[in-house]
């Protein structure tokens, strides 16, 4: 049974990453579109970090404290890597200071 | 420009990978503790490369629930993936044909995804299998060490690691959002949409994979209405 679950969960999974992918090889000519699919990105990175990174440490004190780092290091257009690894250091050192209160 | 170097795809895809050792360590160590074996595990992390889903899946499964079900659960929880497919199919190179997109169909990950992304130009199939190989190792990686070894990170460094995903999303949509006016919009509605969502009775009720779908749809809806985008800034 478990091998069932398996194969359906990664069967669904991947057809739906698969079937735009393979059915829209043409580009898209209409600027509405294009000005969309062009958009979509950021819109669903944002609505997929906040308010989700909130809940993602222990306390929103200290998740909040690594979303305020890795805005200012965004700001000053900081590498991926270094806003992630000083977002993490952040959380570390709120959590400390928390645990210290 | 077109990015297609096997070798860029690899070094961007470091930061990705090592995030999802992080996240699929929990996911091992959370499937094991519940009765999964580490085969089990590891093989579903193989297969579908997603995190909220797999999470998901979990609980579908170790509730007992039927087939439909689960098909369902990933139906909701992934829809988006279809979204992301549909922006990439326009990202690809020319020389980027069915096969090559059959097999970068697997790799379409939300941070794989937004890397790709925010490369100028297009990016070809060998740039995207770099970009595709170590995220899949770290995140294969991440669920065996997960399951064998469980207590290998202790919970304040588990907690931080948390945030290392969103870190890199900000990274990717805070400094175009500071640049064009448009995407800031775009963003700020997301913003306003999401926390909408998160909060709000009856919005609330809706599962987080729908409630990104509807987001992201209507934000860049809107961005597309009030602000269509010139050739050259796409």
């Amino acid at each position: 049974m478990i091998y069932a679950y398996i194969l359906v969960m990664a069967g669904v999974t991947y057809l739906i990453r698969m079937l735009p992918l393979t059915l829209f090889q043409k580009k898209i000519n209409n600027i509405y579109i294009k000005s969309f699919l062009y958009y979509i990105p950021y819109a669903c990175l944002t609505a997929m970090t906040f308010p989700a990174i909130l809940y993602a440490t222990e306390s929103p004190v200290s998740a909040l404290a690594g979303f305020t780092a890795a805005v200012i290091l965004a700001m000053r257009k900081k590498s991926l890597v270094t806003v992630a690894v000083f977002a993490c250091a952040a959380v570390f050192i709120a959590e400390r200071i928390l645990n210290f209160l | 420009m077109v990015h297609d170097r096997f070798g860029e795809g690899l070094k961007d895809g470091i930061p990705i990978a090592l995030g999802y050792f992080s996240v699929s360590f929990t996911f091992g160590m959370l499937a094991v503790n519940n009765g999964i074996s580490p085969f089990h595990a590891v093989l579903i992390s193989l297969l579908n490369l997603t995190s909220a889903g797999q999470f998901a899946g979990l609980t579908v499964i170790l509730s007992g629930a039927s087939l439909f079900e689960m098909a369902l659960t990933q139906l909701v929880i992934n829809i988006r993936y279809g979204l992301m497919s549909l922006a990439l199919s326009q990202k690809f190179a020319p020389s980027v044909k069915t096969r090559h997109r059959l097999l970068i169909a697997y790799g379409n990950t939300d941070e794989i995804f937004a890397v790709a992304s925010s490369k100028n130009g297009m990016v070809g199939q060998f740039f995207m299998y770099g970009l595709i190989l170590l995220p899949v190792c770290g995140w294969v990686g991440g669920t065996f060490t997960g399951a064998v070894a469980s207590t290998l990170l202790p919970a304040a460094v588990r907690s931080a690691l948390g945030v290392a995903l969103y870190g890199m999303f900000i990274a990717i949509v805070v400094p175009v959002a500071k640049e064009v006016n448009a995407v800031r919009i775009v963003v700020v509605l997301a913003l306003i949409f999401s926390t909408a969502f998160y909060y709000l009775p009856v919005l609330r009720e809706l599962s987080s994979g729908f409630m990104i779908i509807i987001c992201t749809v209507l934000a860049s809806a809107i961005g597309a209405v009030l602000f269509p985008v010139k050739e050259e800034e796409s």
